[in-house]
């Protein structure tokens, strides 16, 4: 069990919602970004003198760019229904940590700048300035905001925090004011290509390794093409696959499926990376590069379809936004959507059992299923709503046979986020991140003591990153953590049918 | 406007005044709501794939209060039981604004009027419920409890004027119509309905600047009423197209 330096919450029983403790994340603070990234994703490298005239003239900019923004300052009824739904508030009892009330850091702001009552009664009206003090409640408290949407379900208006952090930390970047932790990634993205700055040549090497190593395990020859011209499919996965444990497990998954189902395919160096932290940021012109950088790789290597990885927010961004920021994709197979999730693409051939599929190869594990949180309430996967929830199990029942679900309070639409998305999974953010996933760990706990569940598998390489890192906290071991296409591969036959 | 009371003066100034606030101000938050474009496609999925299905589901949530049905069930009995009690409150209201009184109105003054009697309890509940929670304490402001407070007084006072001071309706309605038929005619000169008139004039004057214009952004949440159909039809932003 890792150690804490800090206190835990009680996962016993499921989370119970806290009483209200004050300041208590107010700590925890992100590492400011270097001059450098912030140059490079296109904000100042410093704090601007006039910081205040110019966050507030940014966020007049927004709420007339946004009807989301605009919409969501105003029509908050502070009905509450959102304020026990955040996997942080109920991990650390911060009374900012409430979606409504993590909203009031801004909306305080937007009554005193921009409505008459605010400007009139002043504190009456709960209506601040954008002091030095405020500011670090936002620096504080906006990243601590996983973006998942949970709020949103229950709120009779469907107002989304994530919109209102997105908005926030724009802001923040315009002043000069930004994360190191996104925009060192953005800026790595830029310049390679991908999240980890991973090079060409090592991006090969890795290749190369993967095609032996599954050569050794199989005996058969599964290809890892790179750049290939005129394959049929562009795959794009989150870079994590490509180096990370477990992640790496499901990228040999994709390439046994390809091979299966006898579809060429191909990574691409130009666009190494499916991840698309411009969203996490709301930087709406970072999110649009990085998003046309795989939609050119697609058009220079003549493929006809996109498929992609497990990735969460990136799925969102794939699924919700590339067709609005790079398309229109008229140079892709008009048969296929774009993107194709990768689980789309296995389930179809599974139901037209075209994959060779050994269930007994998973007996040792009983599975169940993380729904991640921007796949569950950002996207959908085949043609009905909820796709994004059956076709993922759909995968699992045919290739394990046993399979659990977990409490569908913690999971679907109403799914906890790992506690480590949307701009979090950052070391000096640790404390959050181990508190926040306390509801989901819960959820996870109570199926492994009482139904012997020993895996958890999910389609988000962040989800996979942060469980690894603090499941161990729970006493929950980190080999509970698997991809969905990890368990594919365990299962596949290869030279089948 | 020659030979009005000094009084009746001047709330017929007061209120074509209140009513020039009301819809300007409602107009102008509406106007700003629907023509400040949706950038990306936001909607909160699982959601229609079919804008006929997200009408469906839009009246759905708007007459059940389902998503707060689903996020707190001692909320949403309090908020839904005032917000039908209201509807009814208001439709029982029209007779004064109306001539002839439409048969329908007739037909459910009796059922109305059982709401007019109920509506504190579900303001008092909200009330305590604010107070109650530690979590609904640390969110609520003065202005949260100024809406509730002002509320609940309009609906005693208009039950002290229906019930312990007997007013003289059809010199109540007179005026009304008077204000409506852009004639004014003097105010019946009672307390009672003074007060209550007051109160709802501030009430209406207030509407468009507070979170009360949740009745009509409702209508606009981009994550509600966005058609889950991105991949399918190409969302084009308006500020982005070069």
């Amino acid at each position: 069990m890792a150690k804490a330096d800090f206190e835990l919450p009680n996962i016993e029983n499921g989370v119970r919602v806290p009483a209200i403790k004050p300041g208590a994340m107010a700590h925890v603070k992100y590492h400011p970004a270097s001059e450098a990234h912030l140059s490079k994703t296109g904000f100042p490298a410093n704090r601007v003198d006039n910081w205040k005239e110019v966050a507030l003239a940014k966020m007049n900019e927004l709420m007339g760019k946004y009807k989301s923004l605009q919409l969501f300052l105003d029509v908050c009824v502070k009905c509450g229904a959102c304020a026990d739904k955040c996997h942080y508030f109920l991990g650390t009892g911060d009374p900012n940590n409430m979606p409504v009330a993590r909203q009031e850091l801004m909306r305080k702001v937007y009554r005193k700048n921009f409505t008459v009552g605010g400007a009139l009664f002043g504190g009456l009206a709960r209506a601040e300035d954008l002091t030095e003090e405020v500011l670090q409640e936002w620096m504080t408290y906006f990243h601590q905001c996983s973006q998942c949407r949970r709020c949103s379900v229950f709120c009779p208006f469907g107002i989304d925090t994530a919109e209102i952090s997105m908005a926030a930390r724009e802001i923040m970047d315009s002043i000069g004011a930004g994360q190191k932790y996104t925009l060192e990634i953005i800026a790595k993205v830029h310049d390679t290509g991908n999240n980890l700055g991973i090079p060409k040549n090592a991006l090969i090497g890795t290749l190369e390794f993967l095609e032996e190593d599954v050569k050794e395990a199989t005996g058969v020859d599964v290809k890892f093409p790179l750049d290939q011209k005129g394959a049929e499919v562009m795959l794009i996965v989150p870079s994590a696959d490509f180096f990370s444990s477990p992640h790496v497990d499901s990228l040999v998954g994709y390439a046994k499926v390809f091979h299966a189902a006898g579809i060429s395919y191909t990574f691409s160096s130009h666009a190494s990376e499916f991840a698309n932290f411009g969203m996490f940021i709301g930087s709406y012109d970072n999110t649009k590069k990085i998003a046309t950088r795989i939609a050119d790789a697609g058009r220079d290597l003549g493929v006809k379809r996109i498929v992609v990885g497990e990735c969460g927010h990136a799925y969102r961004v794939a699924y919700s936004f590339w067709n609005t920021l790079a398309g229109p994709f008229d140079f892709l197979d008009k048969n296929y959507p774009v993107p194709t999730h990768i689980c789309e693409f296995t389930e179809e051939l599974i139901r037209r059992n075209a994959l060779t599929l050994d269930k007994s190869a998973n007996d040792e594990f009983t599975v169940t299923y993380h729904d991640s949180c921007n796949v569950a309430r950002g996207s959908r996967m085949g043609t009905e709503p909820g796709g994004q929830f059956e076709i993922p199990r759909n995968i699992l029942k045919a290739v394990c046979n046993k399979y659990v679900e977990m409490d569908p309070e913690s999971n679907r639409e109403k799914t906890f986020c790992c506690g480590g998305g949307g701009g979090l999974l950052s070391d000096e953010l640790l404390e959050v991140r181990v508190k926040g996933a306390a509801p989901k760990a819960a959820a996870l706990k109570e199926v492994m003591d009482n139904q012997g569940v020993n895996t958890m598998a999910m389609i988000c390489a962040i989800c996979k990153a942060q469980f690894t890192k603090v499941l161990p906290y729970y006493d929950i071991p980190m080999e509970a953590v698997a991809g969905v296409h990890q368990l594919v591969s365990n299962a596949i036959q290869l030279g089948g049918k | 406007m020659s030979g009005l009371s000094p009084l009746s003066l001047v709330y017929a100034v007061l209120s074509y005044a209140v009513t020039a606030v009301f819809f300007g101000g409602l107009l102008h938050k509406l106007w700003g709501y629907a023509v400040t474009p949706n950038p990306l496609n936001i909607a909160t999925t699982p959601a229609p794939a079919t804008r006929g299905g997200v009408i469906v589901s839009n009246i759905v949530n708007i007459a059940t209060f389902s998503s707060l049905f689903k996020g707190n069930r001692w909320t949403w009995i309090g908020g839904y039981a005032f917000h039908v009690i209201l509807l009814a409150v208001f439709a029982r209201h029209l007779r004064l604004f109306l001539h002839p009184v439409p048969p329908l109105l007739v037909l459910i003054q009796p059922v109305a009027l059982l709401g007019a009697l109920l509506l504190p309890l579900p303001l008092i509940y909200l009330l305590a419920r604010r107070k109650a929670v530690d979590r609904y304490a640390w969110i609520s402001s003065p202005a949260d409890y100024f809406v509730l407070v002002l509320l609940l007084l309009i609906g005693l006072s208009g039950l002290g004027l229906k019930f312990v001071s007997h007013s003289d309706m059809v010199g109540i309605k007179q005026f009304l119509l008077g204000l409506v038929m852009a004639s004014p005619v003097d105010m019946p000169p009672h307390p009672a309905f003074i007060i209550h008139f007051t109160l709802v004039l501030m009430l209406a004057a207030y509407f468009p600047f507070s979170k009360l214009m949740h009745a009509g952004g409702v209508f606009f949440s981009p994550t509600r009423t966005m058609v889950d159909d991105p991949r399918e039809r190409r969302h084009v932003n308006p500020w982005a197209a070069k």
